[in-house]
């Protein structure tokens, strides 16, 4: 077997192997939090003007959304605890949002942790989603 | 040439796939290339503490300050910052492994902070109050507001700079 066609072997097993964890598009996430909200009863669409509501309201604590990732998402932000910068939210000035569902996750268990104190909704992520791809 | 790197580069890839090695890249590399490069890396500890302040050097805590910083995460100087548990076995492992002596310990407790240990304190006894209290600075713990390298984890002399 020659060198070439052993490394191009390789390199398909791992194209295999990587398949699953492939990235997504911000439309297939908002699709699948639409099949959350759906499996937790009362859903009625996802609303923009609604998430741009939660996005930018304190909800009774000290921070809002918006606090770090400004009333612009499609700005550049900044940590209110720390001054690190943080890369737009919006996917229309960042590309690399909304791609990696498990990333995506994980934030809004932290953030929403933060801000409100619990977990967000399924509506209440998909709403957010809504906005910022609204956001040009 | 560039295609043969990129051959030897996906092998890589792929032995670490195969494995299922949770070993990263740069760790990888900072084993071979320990004399030259003294700054500890590891990718995984790069992006998730390096997402809200800069990835704080391994070496400026002792290993039980590590483990108590990583036992509390979810509670974290405010902030929620927890993680799963394979990712933060792996990174908890590299911060003890590349952790710095005791002198970086100001009494029996474990400090959570390296801005509280006696080590940064006398480090930084000749900055003035005034710039402490530049909102530019806002906080010690924010070290990129005066190294200007300290993303890439240098803290030289020579590239700090004092904002005005
Ligand atoms: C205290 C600062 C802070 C607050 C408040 C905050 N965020 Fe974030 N957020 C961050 C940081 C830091 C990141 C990760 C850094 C990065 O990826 O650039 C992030 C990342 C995210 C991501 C990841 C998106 C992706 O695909 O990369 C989402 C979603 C998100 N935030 C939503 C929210 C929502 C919704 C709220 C309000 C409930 C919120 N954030 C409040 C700091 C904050
Ligand atoms: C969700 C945001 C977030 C993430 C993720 C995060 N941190 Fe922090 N960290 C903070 C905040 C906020 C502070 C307090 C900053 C201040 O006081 O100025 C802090 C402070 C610290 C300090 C003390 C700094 C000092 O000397 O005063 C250490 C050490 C630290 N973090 C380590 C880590 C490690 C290790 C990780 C990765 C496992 C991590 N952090 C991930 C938000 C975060
Ligand atoms: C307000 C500005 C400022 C902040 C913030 C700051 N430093 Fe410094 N740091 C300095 C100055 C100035 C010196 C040089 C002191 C001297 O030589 O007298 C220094 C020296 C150092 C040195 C020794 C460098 C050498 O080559 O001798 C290290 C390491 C260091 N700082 C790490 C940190 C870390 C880590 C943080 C954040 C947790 C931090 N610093 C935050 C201003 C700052």
């Amino acid at each position: 077997m020659s060198r070439k066609f052993f490394i191009s072997l390789l390199v398909a097993v791992a194209g295999l192997a990587v398949q699953p964890v492939l990235a997504e598009t911000p439309s297939q996430i908002l699709t699948s939090m639409a099949s959350s909200a759906k499996a937790v009863g009362g859903y009625k669409g996802f609303s923009a003007v609604s998430g741009e509501q939660f996005f930018k309201s304190k909800h009774g604590g000290e921070l809002s959304c918006s606090a770090c990732h400004t009333d612009n998402p499609a700005a550049m932000g900044k940590h209110v605890k720390t001054s690190k910068a943080i890369q737009p939210l919006a996917p229309s000035a960042n590309a690399e949002r909304f791609t990696d569902p498990t990333k995506v996750e994980k934030w809004f268990k932290r953030n929403c942790h933060d801000v409100l104190a619990r977990v967000c909704t399924p509506q209440e992520k998909g709403d957010v989603l809504a906005y910022l791809l609204t956001v040009k | 040439m560039k295609l043969k790197f990129q051959n030897i580069f996906n092998m890589f890839a792929v032995a670490l796939l195969l494995t299922g090695g949770m070993m990263s890249v740069a760790q990888a590399e900072h084993d071979d290339d320990d004399e030259r490069i003294p700054v500890a890396k590891n990718a995984l500890w790069q992006t998730e503490c390096g997402s809200c302040h800069v990835a704080y050097p391994p070496r400026l805590l002792p290993a039980e300050s590590w483990r108590a910083v990583m036992s509390g995460l979810d509670k974290h100087f405010g902030s929620d910052a927890s993680l799963d548990t394979k990712a933060a076995k792996e990174i908890g492992t590299f911060l003890e492994k590349n952790a710095g002596s005791s002198r970086y310990q100001s009494s029996g407790k474990p400090d959570l902070r390296i801005t509280e240990t006696r080590w940064f304190l006398r480090e930084h006894d000749k900055v003035a109050d005034r710039v402490w209290k530049n909102p530019k600075v806002n906080s010690p713990a924010n070290c990129a507001a005066c190294h200007t390298q300290a993303d890439s984890g240098n803290y030289s002399e020579h590239s700090i700079r004092i904002p005005k």
